[in-house]
């Protein structure tokens, strides 16, 4: 590695390729930068092991939803897993390969280091759609993602929106048929024997908005055994990836902890309003309300940077979802939208989080003179 | 080449209204779902800006500078209510998809702009010219858009049919057409990358 490194640095024959060859090092090999000054604790966990964690913690609900893919056109135990997961592989291919493809380019046009965010991006858009998308929609969607989500605003670390929940909010405006609806929360694939003839069903939360009842039980919804998107549907398994980003200190617990508040907030307000007649702990359990406020809600770039905004955002993303949810019937799934729309409002938030302290410090001058 | 021309020509690169000066978006926005609306909406406003410059640059020398802005205001209304009327008499279905769209050029910012900015100190040739060429520049953009919005949303151009219907998920195919592109959102965005694609090719409209 270190031999043929000379050709990829600046001058090398392969000088043009930095980036790229600078992404495939530091991806293999844990950094050997140093601190040359002064006392400065320095551990190995740069930015791509801190990735890598949220790949991990994605995990459960990945494997979850493979199983369920296969659960879902019948088939049972390790058979019903392999065929979810080679259903499932291509859409998470594609997804690395478009978005990848597109971070290396601009990252080597511009002469920057390849960022690791795409790497947890690119699992959650597979989980986040629904399992009969077309490749080529994910793969557009990957595309319309990382260029104006991400590249125009300056690449990893300056994106505004979530590129996973910005690829899914496309998808489904432009997609809208292929996004929604009873047939395609299951696959269409026929092999290994699955019979994906005429099942058919909507997910707890198009239930909910053109009926106004839920057919499932809180067990099932728990346990994610519903029709939904890949990877949201189980619970048991989001939060086992929550508790690995909580432990290892990679996720704000304060994020998750005030959305799933204000979404129980705003549902028991609706209860007792009379709204729906459903208890506010449902609205936890159904659709992608956790798979939200674990993985997307506390994403570090675009959630709000000080603790107090933390706290804000996420009341209100939890609070903006059950009320889109509730009172707006053509949005079933309002967590994409409350998340994409406090993005854009948490920069706000800082704001004037950071101005009220300014203030009430020099209040405080005022008062020792 | 002679100033003449380069009134006329300079608005449909280096000085286009809607990619360069950022006038006229909201329109660019609304009237581009199609690309028939669009052509006419971008005849209708090359017409009212080019005669709304030659109407006030004749006038330039007569009227006062505080009253400028009404007498500007009739002038631009009489033409906007003369194009209106035959849109309505020869394209009735269009200027019925164009609503309101066409009394709003009344309010749209490259004719009050070029009126302002340029006929009120020029020759009535070169405004008429300039007015023309402002008209057409945001025209250009118009047809853009609405080009990429009716092929990609609809599939169709003009109202004829590009992308076979067999093609379609509903009739067994694959494809299926972007509804995004039926909203303003898109539109923008198709704008913006207009304007990217611009400047990486003019070096000198970048900002430092």
């Amino acid at each position: 590695m270190d031999k043929i490194k000379p050709t990829f640095s600046k001058g090398g024959k392969l000088g043009f390729l930095e980036s790229t060859f600078d992404a495939f090092e530091t991806f293999l090999f844990v950094p050997n930068t140093t601190t040359v000054k002064g006392t400065h604790i320095r551990d190995c966990n740069d930015m791509k092991r801190t990735m890598i964690v949220v790949v991990l913690a994605l995990m459960p609900a990945f494997l979850f939803g493979c199983w369920w893919t296969g659960a879902q056109v019948g088939l049972e135990g390790l058979c019903a897993f392999f065929y979810g997961l080679v259903r499932v592989l291509p859409m998470v291919c594609v997804s690395y390969i478009v978005g990848l493809g597109i971070e290396f380019y601009f990252a080597q046009v511009r002469g920057h280091e390849v960022n690791e965010g795409f790497l947890v991006t690119g699992l959650l858009i597979p989980l986040i759609f629904p399992i009969s998308t077309p490749l080529w929609m994910v793969a557009l969607s990957t595309a319309f993602a990382v260029i104006f989500g991400k590249e125009v605003f300056g690449g990893t670390g300056m994106n505004v929106f979530n590129p996973a929940l910005l690829a899914r909010a496309f998808a489904f405006f432009a997609y809208t048929p292929s996004m929604s609806g009873e047939t395609v929360w299951y696959s269409n694939w026929t092999m290994m024997g699955a019979q994906v003839d005429g099942i058919t069903g909507a997910t707890a939360l198009e239930q909910l908005g053109s009926t106004g009842t839920m057919t499932f039980s809180p067990l099932d919804a728990f346990l994610g055994m519903i029709p939904g998107s890949f990877g949201e549907t189980s619970t048991l398994a989001i939060l086992i990836g929550g508790a690995i980003l909580l432990l290892t200190g990679i996720a704000s617990w304060r994020t998750m902890l005030s959305v799933f508040v204000g979404g129980l907030a705003m549902g028991y307000l609706f209860q007792a309003l009379g709204v729906t007649e459903y208890p506010a702990w449902w609205h936890l359990i159904v659709g992608g309300f956790a798979f939200g406020a674990v993985f997307m809600a506390t994403d570090p770039v675009t959630s709000a940077q000080t603790n107090k905004g933390k706290y804000i955002v996420g009341l209100m993303t939890g609070a903006l979802a059950v009320l889109i949810r509730v009172v707006n019937p053509a949005y079933p799934e309002g967590m994409m939208l409350s998340i994409i729309f406090m993005n854009a409002l948490a920069p706000l938030v800082d704001y004037f989080v950071v101005e009220a302290n300014i203030s009430r410090r020099k209040k405080r001058v005022k008062l020792a003179k | 080449m002679s100033n003449n021309m380069k009134y006329l020509t300079g608005p449909f690169s280096a000085n286009n209204p809607v990619i360069v000066q950022i006038l006229g978006i909201c329109s660019a926005l609304a009237v581009t779902v199609q690309l028939k609306p669009a052509i006419v909406m971008a005849l209708s406003v090359t017409v009212v800006t080019a005669f709304s410059n030659l109407v006030m640059s004749l006038l330039r020398n007569g009227v006062p500078a505080r009253i400028r802005i009404i007498v500007q205001l009739v002038v631009i209304a009489a033409l906007v209510i003369l194009v209106d009327q035959v849109l309505k008499a020869y394209v009735y279905e269009i200027s019925k998809q164009l609503s309101v769209y066409v009394g709003l050029i009344i309010t749209n910012c490259i004719v009050m702009g070029r009126v302002e900015a340029f006929a009120l100190g020029n020759k009535p040739w070169a405004s008429f010219l300039d007015g023309i060429g402002n008209g057409l520049g945001y025209g250009m953009i118009l047809v853009i858009v609405a080009f990429f919005r009716e092929l990609l949303g609809s599939g169709s151009l003009l109202g004829f049919r590009i992308i076979p219907e067999s093609w379609y998920m509903t009739e067994g195919g694959f494809y299926s057409n972007c509804g995004l592109m039926l909203f303003p959102p898109m539109a923008l965005i198709i704008v913006g990358c207009i304007i990217w694609v611009h400047r990486s090719r003019n070096k000198d409209l970048q900002e430092k």
